[in-house]
């Protein structure tokens, strides 16, 4: 896992950020925060939506800057729409990952944005993949980034499981990006959650005030 | 909260790189670590890892981060392993002095004031995160955390050093007040080896040491005894 340290260089608005996808027994929970920052000193928007859908049952969640970020999706978005198309069936999560790793890779000099993607498939089911700073492609069956995520790696480590239930997984989710959340001054609003299973796609948002509490708060 | 996050301290390198001895022989030691100090009724648990590194070079896979100011005061040493050990000696002389004076066991918050008046004073020149924890009659187990440059503040837990800025989920999530000693010690050793997987500055072995009115109980965790935790 890259640790996102180039937030504080990034120039004009930034998801200084916690963003995060697990798999777990039949889906794929993916979800972030919502506080998008100038500089680590101006709270820009506090409710920004970066869990930004790519097909049916693909979305992906941005780190880093917020206009190479959205820059991206959206050339990501037509390339894996006309992808579809073409294939006349619906796209492979890995192959959304690509597309977005072939645009990192090519544009490294000008682009300052790493992405996790999630999805199901009907090939390999529920997916996750984290595509870096510099366009590196890896599969994992839990990823964390952002600025926010250096606070949670020993929690991650320690308290996800492989095959866990929906509603185990959910709650492993809400609660690392609330301590995120907690710790990084960059990282905060509201929980945004997506649940990607074969049936379909379930938004939940958790809104500051009902986020756990953790015992110094 | 203000417990240091790390960065090693490197010296100048005098000459321009020679290819006649490796780059690590010009850094200077630090004590890029994890650290930690818990609270419980009756005393405090303290921990930390082993490894002392110069550049890339590990110059110590067995370090003792865990000093010992009084009987019943310790501290954990992160940042330069120059710059605290001085510190470290210094305070210990003056708390010994001033206990003599006292002809009193002293209070852990003198030695973290002690700390904290050195580490402020020349704040330009160090770079020294320690946390002072011990026992005493009058508060009982108590944590004071004196991160780089030179603050002061009670903490019921607190953690130190490069490989802290991990753990502080963990941290938050499994800490609960009113723990036992046991427990204190499971989740600092837990804690301890989360943080030691993923920082490259941490490593070794565990060191965990128990204080409170009884005296000072130490134990070490080596390899094969740490908590495992990788599932990915």
């Amino acid at each position: 896992m890259e640790k996102r340290s180039a937030d504080s260089q990034v120039k004009g608005v930034s998801t200084g950020t916690t963003i995060l996808a697990a798999t777990f027994n039949g889906g794929v929970v993916i979800g972030s925060d919502s506080r998008a920052s100038i500089g680590g000193e101006y709270v820009s928007s506090k409710t920004i939506n970066k869990v930004i859908q790519v097909h049916d049952q693909i979305f992906c969640c941005m780190a880093g800057s917020l206009a190479d970020a959205q820059a991206v999706t959206k050339a990501a978005k037509y390339r894996l729409s006309f992808h579809s198309v073409q294939m006349e069936t619906p796209p492979l999560v890995i192959a959304a990952a690509s597309v977005l790793q072939e645009l990192c890779y090519k544009n490294k000099e000008e682009l300052q944005a790493g992405f996790i993607t999630a999805g199901w498939d009907r090939k390999k089911g529920p997916q996750v993949y984290v595509v870096s700073l510099g366009g590196m492609l890896i599969g994992q069956p839990v990823t964390i980034g952002g600025s926010g995520s250096t606070y949670i790696y020993g929690y991650v480590d320690a308290k996800y499981k492989p095959n866990m239930s929906r509603e185990e997984c959910l709650q492993f989710a809400t609660n690392a990006l609330a301590l995120a959340m907690g710790r990084d001054n960059v990282s905060g609003g509201v929980a945004h959650l997506v649940v990607i299973t074969e049936t379909g796609v379930e938004h939940v948002v958790v809104p500051g005030n009902k986020l756990p509490k953790f015992h110094n708060e | 909260m203000a417990a240091a996050t790390m960065m090693p301290y490197f010296g100048q390198q005098m000459s321009s790189k020679s290819e006649l001895v490796p780059d690590w022989t010009s850094q200077e030691v630090s004590t890029g670590t994890t650290i930690m100090a818990v609270e419980y009724d009756g005393g405090v648990v303290i921990g930390a890892d082993s490894r002392t590194t110069t550049g890339a070079y590990i110059a110590n896979r067995v370090t003792d981060k865990l000093t010992p100011i009084h009987d019943r005061i310790f501290c954990c040493r992160s940042g330069s392993a120059a710059d605290t050990q001085a510190i470290a000696d210094v305070v210990t002389y003056q708390l010994g002095f001033h206990s003599i004076e006292l002809d009193e066991p002293p209070l852990v918050e003198t030695a973290a004031n002690l700390f904290r008046a050195s580490c402020y004073r020349y704040r330009e020149e160090l770079t020294a995160g320690i946390l002072v924890a011990g026992w005493d009659r009058r508060k009982g187990g108590q944590v004071y955390c004196v991160p780089i440059g030179g603050m002061l503040v009670r903490q019921p837990v607190s953690v130190g050093g490069s490989g802290s800025s991990y753990i502080y989920g963990f941290m938050d999530s499994n800490y609960k007040t009113s723990m036992t000693k046991d427990q204190c010690l499971e989740l600092t050793a837990s804690a301890l080896s989360l943080a030691m997987e993923r920082d490259g500055s941490s490593g070794g072995v565990v060191r965990l040491a128990s204080i409170s009115e009884d005296g000072v109980e130490r134990r070490v965790l080596l390899g094969d005894q740490l908590p495992k935790f990788s599932t990915h």
